[in-house]
């Protein structure tokens, strides 16, 4: 053991080069967002004032699943990512293993059912 | 990050303060930014009321009408008229980020007016998604 501090150890061994990597995830998925949620509430606000029948075959439109389905998957990363980055910053030890456990799992559901529902309608025309 | 509540020989690592109102004075660049993180969190109620929707549109019957139901209750169009504030209020302010990320309008007044053009515009995109859909 040497005394020390974390800073002192690190210094001159150069950048680990992944420290920026959330930081890098939420802005290139922030870009691709910023495209497809227009459409995305766009295409749910329609479709929720519609009847039924009407609603499922505008969401069976390729240019309505495909972009949704992207906006979903897309999104749900975007928002795992920020929620997990929320709980490190307010909670600590066997809390923030849970919580962050829970958003991660929670977000991928979302993805797994929005894409189910998406994929569904499409088929089952 | 390194768990360090199992070292007492250490000093545990601080936790993000919550400063804004205790020991900051509340302003509007502090105060749009706390609000992304809000509203983009917030925003998983009204994804997971948007999804069970259309879940619900896969099963049909009476199981789509109860959740359609609950969709276009009162409190369902609260949710989701206020989910659509939020996703326009952390879409101006994602794109701010980006702005400010490129090391632009950082200065004092044009910060100030992003903060504003941040409300303003969320209310705006909120006004005109009800006209166009």
């Amino acid at each position: 053991m040497r005394y020390i501090t974390d800073r002192k150890r690190a210094t001159g061994r150069g950048s680990a080069r992944s420290g920026t990597e959330h930081h890098w995830y939420m802005q290139a998925s922030a870009v691709g967002l910023a495209f497809l949620v227009p459409w995305f509430v766009y295409c749910v606000g329609r479709a929720l004032t519609l009847p039924y029948g009407d609603a499922w075959y505008l969401l069976m439109q390729p240019y309505v699943s495909i972009p949704m389905g992207l906006a979903v998957f897309v999104g749900m990363r975007h928002f795992a990512k920020g929620a997990t980055m929320m709980i490190e910053d307010y909670t600590r030890g066997t809390w923030r293993k849970a919580l962050v456990i829970a958003a991660l799992s929670l977000s991928y559901a979302v993805t797994a059912v929005g894409l189910y529902a998406l994929i569904v309608i499409t088929l089952k025309a | 990050m390194a768990d360090t509540t199992k070292h007492p020989d250490r000093h545990p690592r601080p936790l993000s303060p919550f400063m804004l109102g205790t020991y900051y004075r509340l302003q509007l660049t502090s105060f749009t930014s706390i609000l992304t993180r809000i509203t983009g969190n917030g925003l998983i109620v009204g994804t997971i009321l948007i999804v069970w929707w259309m879940f619900a549109m896969t099963q049909g019957g009476a199981y789509y009408d109860l959740v359609n139901g609950i969709v276009h209750s009162w409190p369902g169009e609260v949710v989701l008229t206020l989910s659509l504030w939020a996703v326009w209020y952390h879409y101006l302010a994602g794109l701010r980020h980006l702005w400010f990320d490129a090391g632009r309008g950082l200065d004092l007044p044009t910060a100030e007016m992003l903060g504003w053009g941040l409300i303003v515009g969320s209310f705006l995109l909120t006004f005109l998604t009800f006209l166009v859909i």
